[in-house]
């Protein structure tokens, strides 16, 4: 923190700040309009990852919207001398994916982006929220950001994980249970035994999703799996000495008697395989349950959840096993990385694809993809019926061609099953990899247990 | 970025009483790809105010012509979800001024401050209570005074105090910029980043 302002805001230095196409075309424009530099161009990295195509990459983009924002990128980067790690970049990718494979996303640094699930960098033990195009702006032209001080939480979650059950699926449930705004205005530290044992990649994804219960951001106090997943990192640029680093990290952990202004415990031997059956991330249900009535709920509230159910074109009381669907989309930041498709993999391995199903297999990054082939999932994929496309936001938020039709159910990896958030009318089913492996097979909502067996079950 | 100002509002309000209601919704991501600020209010609540076959919705609060003016009064939970800024200029390019909830989320809510919108957070019971007045008389007005940091429902004469940053407030009211003020930080910043060996 650079300087308290009296009863304002905090002025709050940026270690890391990261861009792409969509949110900073205006902040550059500002900056033109008053004939200022980017302050420390070195302190920001850049990837177009929002509205680009996931297939042939190599042409030029057909939208001519989003050619031109990708353009303006890249123009940008150039003049203002900022990395940029862009379309057919052998680096790039989902900028919340790249950041941690490619060491700029390290312990202790403050990192803000113009995107809400900047918050998966708080699996670092970071302090990293999303911020709007007017605080980009701010970042790039004095490397601060005004910040009110948020109030703190801790949601601790003991205990061991069933089979099958996966951390998209703790934090499916934590915000089920906590509802879609039940951490506005909170920082959260996520803590306890199931934490502690799951991976950076599955760190990752609790912390990406703080944001959907309405979290500025969630954190993970960095440990040996934090400092095992850089020690393996080819390279970590402006790290000389990783030990001595690693040493300075042990020390980025809540104090034995801090407190918080709200705490929560879970228990992850409650938690089974989740799966949302409305229109916010708060909608979520165990994969064997039945759509809750709207009888307990005020008339405001019931009506805005009967509005939600009739969007998904389901009714109260309903079970989703066996449910047809259309769909399967597995990437994102949520659940993109290179543990989500050995876990999606694991379920497909010697099974087919149901011929009910277009799937979208998208990579978070061209590491992933890499990585991908290199262990064969592709082969394993293309054997079951499956395609596999280039990296990019794709259908999470279908800003590029990647998009669910009108009325259509799919099952998405992704964190948001907004109203239209897959393209016009389309109806999202939030859910693990495994959930949706079991669906992309079936064809039809079903349970990733059953084809789980315990000693094969990746931990993800 | 603009430097609005704002201090007092009385006007009619538009009513949007439902929960939870996010950003994609405000403005859907299709239509996030212009690089400019201008001209998101034709898109806002895109996929409600027009029907599949691109007719207007008349079913929709925003195209019922008995609902209008600079407030809008919307349910607890306003602008979840993605960060976009889009959302508050897509807002304010229609001509909303001031949004009323009983709470809005974090990123909207800075990105209102930033752009000269106004968010006012009322108690649940005042809110259901105003929208419950607009719906059964389109003509109730509202008056927010920044200053004294009052709203006031003018017919019923409720009349609540809401909280808001000092800084933030000082800001909308003499329309200053926050890019200006950490410019005029400078040394404070350069300061920090030698302290701590920032810069290499």
């Amino acid at each position: 923190m650079v300087h308290s302002i009296e009863d304002g805001p905090d002025i709050l230095y940026i270690d890391r700040h990261y861009i792409h196409e969509v949110t900073s075309p205006q902040a550059f424009i500002g900056l033109k309009e008053r004939g200022i530099p980017v302050f420390r161009p070195g302190k920001t990295i850049a990837t177009a990852d929002h509205n680009i195509p996931t297939k042939d990459q190599h042409l030029q983009i057909m939208d001519e919207l989003s050619r031109n924002q990708v353009e303006r990128l890249s123009e940008n980067c150039s003049k203002y001398g900022i990395e940029l790690f862009g379309l057919n970049h052998p680096k790039n990718g989902i900028v919340h994916v790249i950041g941690p494979e490619l060491g700029y996303t390290l312990p202790g640094m403050t990192i803000v982006c113009g995107d809400s699930h900047t918050s998966t960098h708080g699996a670092f033990g970071t302090i990293a929220f999303g911020i709007g195009t007017s605080e980009v702006e701010m970042v790039l032209a004095t490397q601060c950001i005004l910040q009110p001080k948020p109030k703190k939480m801790r949601i601790t979650v003991n205990g061991n994980l069933h089979k099958g059950v996966t951390s998209k699926d703790i934090i499916m449930y934590i915000i089920s249970e906590i509802s879609t705004g039940g951490a506005t205005g909170y920082f959260v530290e996520f803590s306890g035994s199931a934490i502690k044992s799951l991976s950076m990649e599955a760190r990752m994804t609790i912390c990406n999703m703080s944001i959907e219960m309405g979290a500025r951001g969630g954190l993970i106090a960095p440990d040996e799996t934090t400092f095992d997943y850089l020690r393996k990192l080819p390279s970590i640029p402006g790290i000389d000495d990783l030990e001595s680093s690693v040493n300075q990290w042990k020390n980025l952990k809540s104090d034995p008697h801090a407190s918080f202004d709200h705490e929560l415990e879970f228990d992850a031997g409650l938690i089974k395989p989740m799966i949302t059956y409305g229109t916010n991330p708060g909608m979520g249900m165990a994969i064997d349950g039945s759509i809750p009535m709207a009888e307990d709920k005020n008339k405001e509230a019931s009506s805005s959840y009967l509005k939600s159910l009739e969007y998904m074109g389901l009714k109260p009381g309903m079970k989703l096993l066996g449910h047809p669907i259309d769909y399967v989309f597995i990437g994102s930041c949520t659940n993109g990385r290179i543990e989500d498709f050995r876990a999606f993999a694991q379920i497909i391995r010697g099974r087919k694809k149901a011929a009910n199903i277009t799937a979208l297999i998208v990579p978070g990054s061209k590491k992933v993809e890499e990585q991908m082939a290199s262990e064969g999932l592709i082969e394993v994929l293309k054997n079951a019926g499956f395609e596999v496309r280039q990296p990019g936001c794709s259908s999470c938020l279908a800003m590029n061609e990647d998009k669910i039709p009108q009325g259509k159910y799919t099952v998405s990896t992704s964190n948001r099953n907004f109203e239209g958030r897959q393209g016009p009318g389309a109806r999202t089913l939030l859910a693990s990899p495994f959930t949706a492996a079991a669906a992309a097979i079936t064809g039809k909502i079903s349970d990733p247990r059953e084809f789980i067996t315990e000693e094969k079950n990746v931990k993800i | 970025m603009p430097k609005v100002k704002f201090d007092f509002l009385e006007s009619t309000c538009v009513p949007l009483p439902f929960e939870n209601v996010d950003t994609d919704q405000i403005i859907p991501a299709r239509f996030l790809s212009a690089t400019s600020r201008e001209g998101f209010g034709n898109n806002l609540f895109r996929d409600w105010r027009y029907l599949k076959t691109g007719e207007k919705n008349s079913d929709f609060i925003l195209n019922n012509p008995k609902f209008s003016g600079k407030v809008l009064v919307a349910g607890k939970n306003f602008g979840s979800g993605s960060s976009r800024e889009h959302a508050v200029w897509a807002i304010f390019d229609y001509g909303f001024r001031a949004v009323v909830s009983s709470f809005f989320a974090d990123i909207f809510m800075n990105n209102s401050l930033n752009n000269g919108l106004l968010p006012v957070v009322i108690s649940e019971e005042l809110l259901i209570k105003l929208q419950c007045l607009i719906q059964k008389n389109p003509a109730t007005k509202v008056k927010i005074d920044l200053e004294k940091q009052i709203f006031t429902i003018i017919p019923t004469g409720d009349s609540v105090r809401f909280g808001i940053n000092p800084y933030k407030k000082e800001c909308l009211l003499k329309g200053l910029d926050d890019i200006d003020f950490l410019l005029s930080m400078k040394s404070l910043i350069t300061g920090y980043e030698n302290n701590k060996n920032l810069v290499k």
